[in-house]
């Protein structure tokens, strides 16, 4: 794999609270169009980890770069605005509006602001992107979960990130949703997005990720390829125990 | 920016409605005139409450804060020798920099911390001034000068237009949309790139400011101020009930709230002058269980259920 200039990198960041380290002295990098799988046993600190480089929380300790710049101090709205966007764990969208105003917000406010009839052309571009575009004047309350969680991707899209942080944006979808979504994701990569994905997902860890960091009580225990991190020992011990266990 | 056929059409509706209540004078009726003011004053305090209250969803209690401020202001200018005209913007200028500095302190508190704070605020600066006035040896002030009810009534109608176009601009802007984000889900407004606080504390802003120069125009009705009288907090829970009444959820949502409750609470005022706080906590309950989004969701749905039984037929 030829390796792009490094879009994102994590130096040390340590997150505390109280007396339990939740992420503990990570240190890795992305480089521009990658997708860098963050997978870890429950509890590991991957979503904390996400939310240390979106700016919902602040690092206890290290820093956090966006293209060589330090982000870690900033607030998440200017972190938004400087070009990283985030999907949640558990999908938000703004209940009173509808599914373009809910992309328009991407567009209107994200890394590359647009207003007017620009931001809803852009709005829709994004929902036709994810394939949402017929249900453009719908209500989000109408939406099955795949399509909610389709409408916050293209929010996300919308804004046009340098970097697309997806915090497990896979989960509670159906075989058949599965496989709409990871083909989507791929479409995404295939654009030479740059792309952090939190997932427990194995077949779409598989096919999506160039490169994966494992986590395990906080700790970074092993980075590399997917085929080379599932074989790891210590990971599978992460993930099933100790033969005494 | 261009402005659609609907937006004329509100804009020339709102400019005749305007103009007949600008009318009102002319019937000579002094009693007419007087509710007119009432109703006109809390017309404009409502509808710039829910300017920041309705797409936040933060109660505030404060607006007398602001009008007290803003009624001082102007019987200090005047006492002092300034001109009426004058304290005018003085009194947006001041209730808009108290408006930034509660706004610095406790917008980033939520729910109910938001609304005792605001309560707090306004009790806050009622006893300052009645310490002020110990410490002076003045009891209260007095505001003399030629403004009649029909010039205070022209006023707050001309306020009234301000606020209208104000909030319908701002509906239409990044800031409108931005707090309608933070409204509905303010991790989102976050992590979109909206800076929440800078546009919470603007809004509020352009609320205290407004509340602010409603006391000034109010100032020479009362002849005669005191602090008990500008910083009342029944100023502040009329507004929210009225707003709540209303609805939050359209511009002119706390102008049909506030007409029907106004001459309530004449009426109410007029054959229970005692019990008047009693009746107000009945009605606000009423208010809550009965019409939680006011008159603006009841002609909603009513609205959306003839749409749908058409969809049927």
């Amino acid at each position: 794999m030829t390796t792009g200039p490094t879009v994102l990198s994590l130096r040390g960041a340590t997150k505390r609270f109280g007396g339990l380290v939740a992420v503990n002295d990570m240190d890795f990098d992305v480089t521009e169009h990658e997708v860098l799988g963050l997978i870890g046993p429950n509890g590991s600190g991957k979503s904390t980890t996400l939310n240390l480089i979106s700016g919902a929380l602040k690092p206890t300790e290290g820093t956090i770069s966006l293209r060589g710049t330090p982000i870690s101090h900033l607030s998440a709205a200017d972190i938004a605005r400087r070009g990283i966007a985030r999907t949640f764990q558990l999908v938000r969208l703004l209940p009173s509006m509808t599914v373009l105003e809910n992309v328009r917000a991407g567009a209107v406010f994200g890394h590359r602001r647009r207003w007017g009839a620009e931001a809803d052309a852009h709005a829709l571009r994004m929902l036709a992107l994810v394939g949402l575009d017929r249900r453009a004047n719908a209500h989000v309350g109408e939406l099955t979960y795949i399509d909610t969680k389709r409408v916050e991707l293209a929010r996300v899209l919308a804004s046009e990130p340098k970097v697309l942080l997806l915090d497990e944006w896979l989960a509670g979808l159906n075989p058949t949703e599965l496989e709409e979504g990871i083909t989507l994701i791929k479409r995404l990569r295939d654009e030479g997005r740059t792309i952090i994905l939190v997932e427990h997902v194995m077949d779409a860890i598989r096919s999506l990720c160039d490169r994966c960091v494992v986590m395990s009580t906080g700790l970074k225990i092993a980075e590399g390829t997917p085929e080379e991190v599932l074989s790891d020992p210590e990971v599978i011990r992460a993930y099933l125990g100790d033969y005494d266990a | 920016m261009s402005l659609a056929k609907r937006d004329w059409q509100s804009i020339t509706l709102s400019a005749v409605l305007l103009a007949v209540a600008a009318c009102l004078p002319l019937t000579g009726d002094a009693y007419m005139l007087s509710i007119g003011i009432t109703i006109a004053m809390y017309a404009v305090l409502a509808t710039s409450w829910a300017l920041f209250s309705g797409p936040t969803h933060f109660i505030s209690l404060a607006t007398a804060a602001f009008f007290g401020l803003g009624t001082y202001t102007t019987a200090i200018g005047i006492e002092n020798g300034l001109n009426y005209w004058v304290t005018l913007p003085i009194a947006a200028i001041l209730g808009a920099v108290l408006a930034a500095l509660v706004g610095l302190a406790t917008l980033r508190l939520s729910g109910v911390y938001f609304v005792i704070f605001t309560l707090g605020l306004a009790e806050l600066v009622r006893q300052v001034v009645t310490w002020g006035q110990n410490v002076s040896g003045q009891k209260g002030l007095y505001v003399l000068t030629d403004i009649t009810e029909v010039h205070i009534y022209l006023q707050l109608l001309v306020l009234g237009g301000i606020v209208y176009l104000t909030g319908w601009a701002i509906g239409r802007s990044r800031l409108g949309f931005a707090l309608r984000i933070i409204g509905d889900d303010e991790e989102v407004a976050r992590h979109s790139g909206i800076n929440t606080s800078r546009a919470k504390i603007l809004l509020f802003m352009v609320s205290g400011a407004t509340a602010a120069v409603v006391g000034s125009m109010l100032a020479p009705r009362y002849i005669y101020i005191e602090p008990a009288l500008a910083f009342t907090p029944m100023l502040s829970f009329l507004v929210v009930i009225m707003a709540l009444l209303g609805g939050t959820g359209r511009l002119w949502g706390p102008l049909v709230g506030v007409i029907p409750f106004t001459l309530l609470w004449e009426a109410i005022s007029a054959s229970f002058p005692n019990q008047t706080t009693l009746l107000l906590g009945l009605s606000f309950l009423v208010i809550v269980y009965l019409l939680p989004r006011g008159f603006v969701g009841l002609i909603e749905s009513g609205k959306r259920k003839m749409r749908e039984r058409e969809a049927f037929a």
